[in-house]
């Protein structure tokens, strides 16, 4: 019981971070109807950014983390600004290809600035710190990630919810024509957009290298789970991203603890597809996700 | 009578300008034809190594082409589909296991498994295309990306066809006695032909019967169809299409090709990890259509050729540093980083790849006073201005 106790918990801290990672993407969709592959890469950057900072150049953790999300933040708006703006009106095809080029363009100079080689992750805390409750133990590192998360969710709930800019996205994301014609800014809310996504990219890069102890070139590729807890949530809403995110990773973390008593049967890795499985799933159900709008067409 | 077949005669000339330059057609072709025999001749094995992987990538590059360029379907699952193509060819060719833990092959001739290659991988994108072309533009492409996720589980765990993580070898063909992978004598020349040169036998036919497939294809009722689709969907279902039709016919052509390559690859470099089965190549072939030119099959060739042909090049005459763990520019990651900004340029200024560039020139070239009229595509829309009905 303590086991698989221990694999919920790790499984919510684990989807956590999902969540935080798929809220970059949900806020890209939700304002200008892009998904951006990119995401990925620029977490790469973002985690990648810290842990040189600690670790190569001796900044304090916040500094770092400081310099990590001014990039981040960075990227997302050059992009937006002088690629993604004169995109407006061309195939999904080509917006997707798009970022797609940026995907490699970053993944390539994390592998030149750095080589492949292993760089351990930054964290204001120590890593294995923690506590057992009820013989489950409880990392500092998961509290913070399920907090930051909470704490990111109820910030992002309020904007959108109570703040003019907020509105500004949303009436935009509803249409934009018409959001247009009531004098809202609609670059300003596409940049605001890439530039909120950017930020969170490096939060949810630093949970995700402290999660796996260290960093490497791959870390981009972990990021494409959040795929599946997007798509299970719904593409465009918030609190889907989280419980979407939540869902995949219980899903994740106790297919890894119990896969091991079928392992002749199922063989090595199943978890790592568990959440592409769930995802194919979703779609063939409900291809809005469970929270999502519904508006995905078929034919 | 002779009134109506005169207008249909002055109609297909309208619609192929290039018929009325059909000497210089001829000229280009010849052209084409004494490089392919000068290189053929004079050409070392290193050489034969870069080209006959070139025109391998091609013939994936031009599947991928009919289903994200003319029907507009984006797909990440190539590499799928070329590994089910490659496993397939390892099955039924590959030789018959001496130990026990060694992966399974029947020992079939070449004739036998490159066929079955493409069919088996166009079978396993019938059985998949019903499911996942329900869904349109990035969801597609997220259900292909899960594919090659799923695919490369599969791939690991399956060692009585895959050899598992180690990889496995895989079949050359054979002519008779002669294995491919040997010097061999040409019967009636008397020719000595290296395994390089031997390939390159195979595989060039190959792609040239790939590319005019294709090419006959688009101009047919079906491959209208394809285009219908991917300029607007609904209104090509106004029109008579069917949608899932057309996107299947495309979904299994697409796959069919991609097997070939993948037994073609798999089959010339003789022995592969199913790690190389990843994201990442597929990645590649979209920066390959891109680069050389969406819905086009001189782009498809042009563009593997940038993309699987240039890291190759730059590696033979040792430009670059080797890559190391500590960074530093190596030919792949140059290699990389110039597709990467080259998938963006092109977007951004010239969404017809190399091969638009190219025509572009000639265009410029046949009527200079006109040059405007070749130049921008009319459906560029480079600013947000108030009543642009469209989303980003």
């Amino acid at each position: 019981m303590a086991y698989f106790l221990q694999l919920v918990f790790a499984g919510i801290s684990l989807g956590c971070i999902y969540a935080l990672i798929g809220l970059g993407f949900s806020i890209i969709f939700k304002a200008s109807e892009v998904i951006n592959f990119a995401q990925g890469e620029i977490l790469l950057v973002g985690a990648y950014i810290v842990s040189a900072g600690v670790f190569l150049w001796h900044l304090p953790f916040l500094v770092a983390l400081l310099l990590g999300l001014v990039t981040t933040i960075l990227i997302g708006l050059l992009f937006e600004r002088f690629v993604l703006r004169r995109m407006i009106g061309r195939p999904t095809f080509s917006i997707l290809m798009i970022t797609i080029g940026l995907d490699t363009i970053l993944l390539t100079l994390v592998l030149v600035a750095f080589g492949s080689q292993i760089i351990p992750a930054a964290s204001p805390f120590g890593v294995n710190s923690g506590f057992n409750l009820a013989g489950v133990h409880i990392g500092t590192n998961d509290l913070w990630t399920i907090g930051v998360t909470i704490l990111l969710c109820a910030g992002l709930f309020y904007f959108f919810r109570f703040t003019r800019y907020g509105l500004a996205m949303r009436a935009t994301a509803l249409d934009q024509e018409a959001a247009l014609a009531v004098g809202i800014n609609v670059r300003g809310v596409y940049a605001m957009a890439w530039g909120l996504a950017g930020g969170i990219a490096t939060l949810g890069g630093v949970f995700l290298a402290i999660n796996n102890l260290a960093i490497d070139p791959t870390l981009g590729g972990v990021a494409l789970l959040a795929f599946p807890a997007i798509i299970l949530g719904g593409i465009d809403s918030i609190s889907g991203a989280v419980v979407g995110g939540i869902i995949i990773g219980l899903a994740l973390d106790i297919t890894a603890g119990y896969e091991s008593y079928l392992s002749n049967f199922l063989g090595a890795g199943f978890h790592d597809i568990m959440p592409y499985l769930l995802m194919i799933l979703v779609l063939l159900i409900r291809p809005y996700g469970l929270f999502g709008t519904r508006k995905v067409e078929r034919i | 009578m002779s009134k109506f077949s005169a207008t249909k005669q002055v109609l297909a000339k309208a619609q192929m300008p290039g018929r009325s330059l059909n000497t210089s057609r001829w000229i280009i072709t010849g052209i084409l034809l004494l490089a392919i025999i000068l290189f053929f001749v004079t050409a070392s094995d290193d050489w034969f190594t870069i080209v006959n992987n070139v025109l391998i990538a091609a013939i994936a590059a031009l599947g991928l082409n009919v289903l994200s360029g003319y029907t507009g379907q984006i797909s990440l699952g190539i590499a799928f589909f070329m590994a089910i193509g490659a496993y397939t060819a390892a099955l039924l060719g590959g030789a018959p296991p001496t130990l026990p833990t060694d992966p399974q092959g029947l020992g079939l001739p070449f004739i036998i498994w490159l066929p079955a290659a493409g069919i088996v991988a166009a079978l396993v994108g019938a059985l998949i295309g019903p499911t996942a072309l329900r869904l349109k533009g990035f969801y597609l492409a997220i259900v292909t990306l899960a594919l090659v996720f799923i695919g490369q589980y599969l791939f690991m765990n399956l060692h009585a066809i895959t050899g598992g993580s180690p990889g496995r070898t895989f079949p050359a063909p054979a002519i008779g006695e002669s294995i491919f992978t040997q010097q061999n004598t040409l019967p009636l020349l008397g020719l000595a032909l290296t395994p390089g040169q031997q390939y390159f036998l195979l595989i060039l036919p190959v792609l040239v019967l790939a590319a005019l497939f294709v090419h006959n294809v688009i101009r047919s009722r079906a491959g209208r169809a394809f285009q219908a689709v991917r300029d607007h969907e609904i209104g090509a279902s106004i029109m008579g299409v069917n949608l899932l039709q057309a996107k299947m016919g495309a979904f299994i052509l697409s796959s069919f090709l991609a097997g070939i390559a993948g037994a073609l690859y798999a089959s010339y470099n003789s022995y592969i990890v199913p790690g190389y089965w990843s994201l990442a190549l597929s990645i590649e072939f979209v920066a390959a259509i891109i680069i050389g030119g969406v819905a086009s099959i001189w782009g498809s060739i042009l563009g593997a050729a940038f993309v699987f042909g240039l890291p190759q090049v730059i590696d033979h005459f040792q430009l670059l540093p080797q890559p190391s763990t500590t960074g530093g520019l190596s030919s792949g990651d140059l290699n990389a980083l110039i597709y990467g900004a080259l998938i963006m340029l092109f977007l951004l200024f010239e969404p017809g790849g190399l091969i638009g560039l190219v025509r572009r020139v000639q265009g410029r070239l046949r009527r200079p006073a006109h040059t405007k009229e070749e130049g921008g595509d009319p459906a560029e829309i480079t600013d947000l201005s108030p009543g642009a009905t469209t989303h980003i």
